[in-house]
């Protein structure tokens, strides 16, 4: 890349997180939480970069490691709210006498924002030794985690009792003493979620230039020459794995702040694939492509699945199948095809060894 | 009802949940031993067969409906499996996790086009006088066991095309260049045979089977436009289970997981059955990665 790139990739991205920082004096209310909303799943979608972009893992099962970041802080949450009731309003109603035992740490936020981070990471870490050691891989892995998504979400729903059932886990009231509701706590929550996302997106780009991300990226490309050249491709793959589910798992967390509720609608089989697709749309191993089509594509969504909710699932059907039969050019590739711009080797590069 | 015809009641469930298994299973696992793809959008096919039935319904009326339903189920999957490969899923070759997503958007699409088309809830068939009583066992061994004629029938229907294909793929022509393509294409393609032709044909067979697997569940449960969803990731577990490519293997593995299933459920529930079936899944996997009836094969790169 030549320094004039460098510096106008630094600038680009300077110039979306000075926008995104100061989002909340221009935004108004409404916006601002579908805003930060967005950019709690644009982490999601971070971490499908990490595992399908440059790990080659397609993993259809995110809204587990999603579900499990927000259920994890939901829990918390609805302790916290409880007052002086000893049980949270859904356990009452199933006739539940205590609290059960594992419910009891998560009133420690500490706990709670632990879980968050290592609930997913144990369930993914595990997933891949199982499936990575005996080199199940492609649309296997794929499969698996799919019927995993499913399993999740019916598990979620049966056990109404201990989980909130169809509906979830909603009425929040604070979180670590602070009323949700108020504009200074909304205001806090975006910034956070910037950051986070900003966090992760340059911890990524750090992260890809390193040993650990471009044996990453040449296992994706070829798995048996790693191999052969004595590496072992298992623990980088498990990394990736492990990498993507936590980013949901945080991804979760915030989401379920912004919106107010968790419920196994939002983790199963549809959703999980949908955290897919933004990916694919805004380049699968481009970071902040990724982030951008996740942002844009549910704005979208949301517009017209309100105005016409019919018109949606064909509009999503299309999109699955333009995504994976056209390649669409990166926001390098368009800046670089910039009138003034002379086109450089590397672009022709990149375009050859989509 | 004595203990044990309650106990081969449940069995009996258990095959005849296996039987619509085994006809979606049957087309994914035939195009994913040959091209390598997982077509998301089968479980729509099976829908598709499903609604088809009831269109038949609609026009047939007598004994003779079931046949009728089922003939025009299979021709027509076969017919919608056709086009998209033709339109579609060829152009994505090499490239499963494409095909995986694209297949996934096609699946939303039908299913929005059945919903526009027949309504949100279900369309309900109902089976001739013929199919509609229940074998009763009133003495021996399984006293009190009661079978609805029409799961028997449907399990006929799924044994039939178990058979059917196994037929196709061992004694014609079609399944002497099927086998030849699986086992390697580039060499086949070598010796004259038209490899595209064969996928096609084959796609088109394995939509047709989801088609009659469609409409004979049509016979058993109402018809609605989730209802592909419903069996398409149990198919999915079968094709992992039963390993690429494998009539068999396909077969077993779909009894297998019908009869683990439908036992699991009588003791705990339906989503705790989803849960063990995976753990089933993901362990035998450590065991045998290949899948019960593993292709042989030097290749290094399953490509």
């Amino acid at each position: 890349m030549a320094i004039r790139d460098r510096w106008a990739a630094l600038l680009l991205w300077g110039a979306v997180l000075a926008a995104g920082l100061a989002a909340p004096s221009f935004l108004s209310g409404y916006a601002l939480s579908l805003l930060g909303r967005f950019l709690a799943l644009g982490l999601v979608t971070v971490g499908v970069v990490w595992t399908w972009g440059y790990g080659g893992i397609l993993s259809l099962g995110q809204g587990v490691f999603f579900g499990l970041g927000g259920y994890a802080l939901a829990m918390h949450l609805k302790l916290e709210s409880l007052g002086s009731d000893p049980l949270p309003d859904f356990m009452v109603w199933n006739g539940l006498a205590h609290l059960p035992w594992w419910w009891a740490p998560f009133r420690s936020p500490g706990f709670a924002l632990a879980m968050v981070v290592v609930l997913p990471g144990v369930a993914a870490a595990l997933l891949g030794v199982l499936l990575f050691r005996r080199r199940v891989s492609g649309v296997y892995v794929s499969l698996i985690t799919q019927a995993l998504a499913l399993a999740f979400s019916l598990l979620l729903i049966s056990q109404q009792g201990l989980t909130g059932g169809f509906n979830g886990l909603t009425n929040f009231s604070t979180l670590f003493g602070l009323p949700l509701a108020s504009s200074a706590a909304q205001r806090t929550l975006y910034w956070v979620t910037v950051l986070c996302l900003a966090g992760a997106l340059a911890g990524s780009h750090r992260l890809l230039t390193t040993g650990v991300g471009r044996l990453l990226v040449a296992i994706r490309d070829s798995e048996n020459r790693i191999r052969f050249l004595g590496y072992d491709p298992v623990p980088s793959k498990v990394f990736a794995f492990t990498l993507g589910a936590v980013l949901a798992g945080i991804g979760g967390a915030l989401f379920t702040l912004h919106v107010g509720v968790i419920s196994p609608a939002m983790v199963g089989v549809v959703p999980s694939i949908e955290m897919v697709i933004w990916a694919a749309a805004g380049g699968r191993d481009r970071l902040l492509g990724a982030v951008a089509a996740t942002v844009a594509g549910n704005l979208v969504k949301d517009w017209v699945s309100s105005a016409v909710p019919e018109l949606w699932l064909y509009v999503m059907g299309g999109l699955f199948v333009a995504v994976a039969t056209v390649r669409w050019p990166s926001v390098r590739e368009i800046a670089l095809r910039w009138p003034g711009h002379v086109p450089r080797a590397v672009l022709g590069e990149e375009v050859a060894d989509a | 009802m004595g203990e044990s015809g309650l106990l081969a009641g449940q069995l009996f469930n258990g095959v005849s949940v296996a039987s619509i298994l085994v006809m979606t299973a049957l087309g994914l696992a035939l195009s994913f031993g040959l091209m390598r793809v997982i077509n998301m959008a089968h479980g729509e096919l099976l829908m598709a067969g499903g609604y088809l039935a009831y269109l038949t319904h609609q026009v047939v009326r007598g004994p003779g409906f079931p046949v009728a339903a089922l003939l025009v189920g299979f021709a027509g999957a076969a017919l919608m499996g056709a086009a998209l490969e033709a339109l579609l899923i060829r152009h994505l070759y090499g490239r499963p996790l494409d095909t995986l997503l694209a297949t996934w958007g096609v699946s939303l699409v039908l299913q929005q086009v059945a919903r526009d088309l027949f309504g949100p809830t279900g369309v309900e068939v109902t089976a001739p006088p013929w199919l509609a009583g229940a074998l009763v066992v009133h003495s021996g061994p399984v006293a009190g066991l009661s079978i609805p004629v029409v799961r028997v029938f449907v399990l006929g229907v799924a044994a039939l095309s178990l058979l059917g294909v196994g037929v196709v793929l061992t004694r014609t022509r079609l399944g002497l260049y099927f086998r030849a393509v699986n086992q390697d294409r580039a060499v086949a393609a070598t010796l004259g045979v038209s490899t595209r032709a064969v996928d096609l044909t084959v796609f088109a067979l394995g939509s047709g089977v989801a088609g009659l697997g469609g409409a004979a569940l049509a016979l058993i449960a109402p018809v609605t436009p989730t209802v592909g969803q419903s069996y398409i990731v149990d198919s999915f577990l079968v094709v992992i289970l039963g390993g690429m490519g494998s009539l068999v293997g396909t077969a077993g593995a779909a009894t297998l997981l019908g009869l683990l299933s439908s036992t699991v459920q009588t003791f705990t529930s339906v989503s705790f059955a989803k849960v063990i079936l995976l753990v089933v899944v993901v362990w035998f996997l450590q065991v045998r990665p290949r899948g019960l009836v593993a292709a042989r094969s030097r290749a290094l790169e399953e490509a």
